[in-house]
């Protein structure tokens, strides 16, 4: 059950990431434009951040590893995309009035924006392989069963997004929703009753 | 009903097709590609035509043309719709143009209006390169290319002092729209570039779900506006009072020799101009924050 829960989070937190990189490119747009320098700029950020991401998420599994803690990292990610919703469109206005050049103008939005819940959500995948791994043999085991979970959500994520959600929501509001999934995951395994050492 | 329309459009597109491929497979010939940043750049010759194309053998939409015998004659008839935009305000003396192709209309507005100053606005610095090697588009002082995205230069131009009287929109083409320059947010935008009683004038699409969209859109940011449909569609609109049908006649008379060279007469244009709304209003208007173009550009009425 607690490992169903595991693959759960890092199959989400994939999706997550992936839908808003993609609202990223969205969101964006209207000030930057969408020239290969702004998507060039976004999926830099995102995957900085995420390689910073999963070195933290490593050093965090040494102390205490919990399934409950990796709720949290979850519920951490969703707070600190909050910023997008209350002032993204605050913050690209200045950006691209200070910043001429659609590159760095882009580099910096992308930064200030996405680098925080890509950098929590990068933790998960290292963390959650910590809760897993009860011996060496089965490591390499349960590592690949963990990617192939995350990475396959990055797909769902990917292709859900672009394909049918942009189809019937606003940007903001696809954003909103994967905050509230984020939430009600995260909240309901940090009261699940059950075993809280994975 | 509609539905039934569409089908026998796409039929009657198919066999036009049949008949026509034969004679292009034989006598086109590739004379220049590259791989831009953006697309497939590709320019294709036959013995009396040069075409710019975004996809191989053309199958999907021409860019530009050029007939090489007669290279002053507008070979789309998009073009000469858009040139419509002169019925409104027939002497417009700062001109944007956001998407390049082979250059025909910025050349052919150089041409008309010789005193005007014409900004240029492309993407993709290939599109700039060949537009000059094959189709005769040549840059100048007071024609200056800007490669930058659409969106970005409207908004960095908001910011200065500078107005223009006609803005074009050339950006669509039926592979790819660039979204975020099909929005509500978008065309405030560039109303609020028009100088008092500026002219937009947008070549769009006469198909697909995406035409209720955009005809909304406009709506919404424009109020009423004259739509020409035939193949493709354009879109004739003012940050004023639209000029009535008359006013345009009697501007169109304007023109009657000049546009000879082009290949057309001002009433072909003219007997185009349409106000009605043959449109489904209650579509839903495209912002920023929704803008599913490409995706409703597929789907069918």
């Amino acid at each position: 059950m607690n490992r169903a829960f595991l693959y759960l989070i890092a199959g989400w937190s994939g999706f997550f990431v992936m839908g808003l990189e993609l609202l990223g490119g969205r969101l964006l747009a209207p000030y930057f434009g969408s020239s290969i320098y702004v998507w060039g700029a976004i999926i830099s950020v995102f995957m900085l951040a995420l390689s910073l991401g999963y070195l933290a998420g490593g050093r965090a599994s040494l102390s205490a590893p919990s399934l409950r803690r990796l709720a949290t990292l979850l519920l951490l990610a969703a707070l600190s995309t909050l910023p997008v919703l209350l002032f993204g469109d605050a913050l690209l206005e200045r950006l691209s009035i200070a910043f001429g050049d659609p590159r760095f103008g882009s580099l910096l939005a992308a930064g200030l924006l996405f680098s925080l819940p890509a950098f929590v959500s990068g933790m998960i995948s290292p963390y959650a392989v910590r809760l897993l791994v009860a011996d060496r043999d089965s490591s390499g085991h349960h590592a690949g069963k963990l990617y192939f979970v995350s990475t396959f959500g990055s797909a769902a994520g990917t292709i859900l997004t672009s394909f049918y959600l942009v189809l019937y929501l606003e940007v903001n509001q696809i954003v909103l929703l994967m905050l509230g999934v984020s939430i009600a995951l995260g909240a309901l395994v940090c009261v699940l009753p059950f075993g809280i050492e994975a | 009903m509609s539905a039934i329309n569409t089908r026998v459009s796409l039929l009657l597109q198919w066999a036009l097709l049949a008949c026509a491929a034969p004679h292009l497979a034989g006598a086109q010939q590739l004379i220049h590609e590259e791989r831009s940043l953006y697309r497939q750049v590709l320019v294709y010759e036959e013995p009396d035509s040069r075409c710019l194309c975004f996809t191989r053998e053309c199958v999907i939409g021409r860019q530009s043309c050029i007939d090489l015998r007669q290279p002053q004659r507008l070979v789309f008839e998009y073009t000469r719709m858009m040139l419509g935009a002169l019925f409104l305000d027939p002497e417009p003396n700062n001109i944007l143009i956001i998407g390049l192709g082979g250059g025909t209309l910025p050349h052919t507005l150089r041409q008309l209006l010789p005193n005007a100053d014409i900004d240029v606005v492309e993407i993709d610095p290939a599109v700039v390169r060949v537009a000059e090697q094959y189709f005769g588009f040549h840059p100048d002082a007071r024609m200056p290319v800007f490669e930058e995205d659409g969106r970005a230069y409207v908004r960095r131009v908001l910011r200065s002092e500078r107005r223009y009287q006609l803005i074009m929109l050339d950006a669509y083409d039926s592979q790819y729209i660039p979204e975020h320059m099909l929005t509500r947010e978008f065309l405030s935008q560039v109303r609020a570039l028009l100088a008092p009683g500026g002219i937009v004038a947008a070549n769009t699409f006469s198909s697909s779900r995406l035409y209720d969209s955009e005809s909304v859109t406009y709506r919404s940011v424009f109020g009423q506006f004259y739509n020409l449909r035939s193949v493709n569609r354009v879109i004739l609109a003012s940050n004023a009072e639209l000029p009535s049908l008359a006013q345009a006649a009697q501007n169109s008379q304007r023109f009657v020799a000049t546009f000879k060279p082009l290949g057309f007469t001002p009433q072909s244009v003219l007997s185009r101009f349409s106000t009605s709304s043959d449109w489904n209003a209650g579509a839903r208007v495209l912002t920023d924050q929704y803008s599913p173009a490409n995706l409703l550009n597929s789907t069918a009425r």
